[in-house]
């Protein structure tokens, strides 16, 4: 991602280095405790005016029924955390996999992998998703699907070329000679050596992936009502637009605060060493 | 060297086409061949058995999948998009009275976007490290980690409610006068530009700073040309392949923008079009956007790539 850290004072790298990674622990704790540490029934429509500003008793004011938003942006923390995890959890996991199968095995599969992902990247990722949701409908398994394929071919050649140069060095080729397996070879040789440049990669499609999926429930055609999830929200309350209603960018300014720090993490802990790969 | 090109350019194009075609077949395939039965849809759950397959064999569903994906491919060749299974219409009648729109949203951006990104590029990579170089890398690292409805809605909220200079949602309606365009295309004209500007700014600043690290442009420094002459005359004509392909790539930011922009502000053009076709599951309607929109993308990235090739003083001058 971006060096911008790098140039910044040291002092300012050191402040990034807590305030980010905590908003990530803390956007995750609010989806573990979801609607259970929320003020009000994020469902319950409170004795207060639609779109409401922002208040004493209603922090981020109300939305278009009336309820109160710090309460429904927190119960939409867990579909829009949760989901995005699974998906790209799944797309790491896999592209890892494969990644590290094509530069352990080479020839033939590696030549094969790499066309076929390459072809699937030639499809921008909402045009993809907008398809998927046209033939299947919108389900959280179809979405968390999805956005793993999606984000599988971009893992799969990051992997591909930090493994390619990890399984040239001597101690692969020793391995080898030593007549370990392949999957050894992927597991306990190369995979070790690049940890980093992973972890960082895994941050980065988090954020595409949340990004996507705030993009599509935005359209209303990802996360379905009664559930939403962040892009929802801001959808179900852009009519309070006009009016400069909290509820409409409340929402967006926690995907972006989500984002923000994931990336910023990223950067303060891997941009350094991501490029020598060694953990 | 010229035949080198060629022959670089030609295996560019045919590689483009294959993907093309590969992109067809994903399309075809994600559309038909896996369940969500189109007919049951449309008719409701309430629907016999034989108003379904009535249906069904109205709409071609009962031929083998090989068959349609062949006649559907040729169809796609000769211009032939089906008629939309929502209100029967052409598909190709439903795109054409949109898509001037569309083409019409992105120029303007085009328009706007590419001078203000490529200045802010050249400007940040020659004053590297610099208070301003920071500034703009921190807001383009922003905007693009950022979703594109973050940005109209702010636009939104500062121009159209705070300053209000703007009406907050955009009707195309009747365009009379110079000012009818700024009140149509302030604002979604203004959230694209922030969402391309950004990659492309970076993009720019990252091709000019690889050239102005260079052996040459520190030897021109060396021989004491000031820092206009070195960027006009010594950088800037070589980072030229560069910056096409960052503006021609970054131009493709346009098309996932353009889906947000014209839901939110209510814009006839095809994104929208394609985005109520997905939500009423109107097939064909969604397979023609999906291949437009995945045709425009392969020909700027193509264009980018294209860019590149040309640019290459090795290839150039053999």
């Amino acid at each position: 991602m971006t060096t911008a850290t790098a140039t910044r004072p040291r002092r300012r790298l050191r402040l990034v280095r807590y305030v980010a990674p905590l908003i990530v622990v803390g956007w995750i704790a609010v989806a573990l405790g979801g609607a259970a540490i929320a003020p009000y029934d994020p469902a319950a429509i409170q004795d207060a005016d639609l779109f409401e500003g922002m208040s004493r008793a209603y922090w981020l004011g109300t939305d278009f029924f009336g309820r109160d938003m710090l309460s429904r942006i927190m119960a939409g923390a867990r579909q829009t955390v949760g989901i995005a995890l699974v998906a790209t959890l799944l797309a790491v996991g896999t592209g890892l996999l494969l990644g590290l199968a094509a530069s352990a095995i080479g020839g033939i599969v590696d030549a094969v992998l790499s066309r076929m992902l390459d072809a699937l990247i030639s499809i921008p990722s909402k045009l993809f998703g907008l398809v998927v949701v046209a033939a299947f409908g919108s389900s959280v398994p179809v979405l968390i699907l999805t956005m793993a394929i999606i984000y599988v071919p971009g893992c799969y050649r990051m992997v591909r070329s930090v493994a390619v140069n990890v399984a040239a060095l001597d101690f692969v080729i020793a391995a080898r000679a030593r007549g370990e397996g392949t999957f050894y070879i992927m597991i306990r040789e190369i995979l070790p050596n690049m940890v980093s440049p992973v972890l960082a990669d895994f941050g980065l499609r988090f954020i595409y992936v949340v990004l996507l999926l705030s993009s599509l429930s935005f359209l209303g055609l990802g996360v379905q009502p009664p559930a939403a999830d962040w892009g929802s929200l801001v959808r179900e309350n852009i009519g309070g637009l006009p009016q400069g209603a909290p509820a409409v960018v409340m929402p967006a300014f926690a995907i972006a605060s989500l984002t923000i720090a994931v990336n910023l993490t990223i950067d303060a802990f891997f941009s350094g060493r991501s490029r020598d790969g060694v953990h | 060297m010229t035949a080198a090109i060629g022959r670089l350019l030609l295996t560019r194009f045919l590689l483009s086409l294959a993907t093309l075609i590969f992109v067809a077949s994903a399309v075809f395939a994600i559309t038909n061949l896996l369940p969500g039965d189109v007919a049951q849809e449309l008719l409701g759950q309430a629907a016999t058995p034989e108003a379904v397959a009535g249906l069904r064999t109205a709409l071609g569903l009962d031929v083998p999948p090989l068959q349609r994906y062949i006649a559907w491919l040729g169809n796609l060749v000769t211009g032939n998009l089906g008629n939309s299974l929502v209100n029967g219409q052409p598909v190709t009648a439903l795109i054409g009275s949109r898509i001037g729109n569309s083409l019409l949203l992105a120029a303007i951006t085009a328009l706007v976007a590419v001078p203000i990104a490529i200045g802010l590029g050249i400007t940040a990579a020659v004053w590297r490290g610099s208070l301003y170089d920071r500034l703009v890398g921190a807001a383009t690292v922003l905007v693009v980690s950022v979703p594109e409805f973050l940005v109209a809605s702010t636009a939104v909220l500062i121009f159209a409610v705070h300053l209000q200079w703007v009406p907050a949602l955009s009707q195309l309606g009747r365009i009379t006068g110079l000012a009818d365009v700024v009140r149509v295309f302030a604002l979604p004209v203004m959230t694209l530009t922030f969402v391309v500007v950004a990659q492309m700014a970076r993009m720019t600043r990252a091709a000019l700073v690889d050239v102005l690290s260079s052996s040459y442009v520190e030897m021109a420094r060396l021989k004491g040309a000031g820092p206009i002459r070195i960027v006009v005359w010594h950088a800037l004509p070589n980072a030229i392949g560069p910056i096409a392909n960052a503006v021609a790539f970054s131009l493709s930011f346009l098309l996932g923008g353009v889906i947000i922009v014209e839901t939110i502000f209510s814009y006839p053009g095809i994104a929208k079009l394609m985005v109520d076709g997905v939500a009423t599951r109107d097939l064909p309607l969604v397979q023609a956007c999906a291949m437009l929109f995945c045709g425009a993308y392969l020909v700027l990235v193509t264009a980018a790539d294209v860019a590149a090739i040309l640019a290459n003083p090795r290839l150039r001058k053999g």
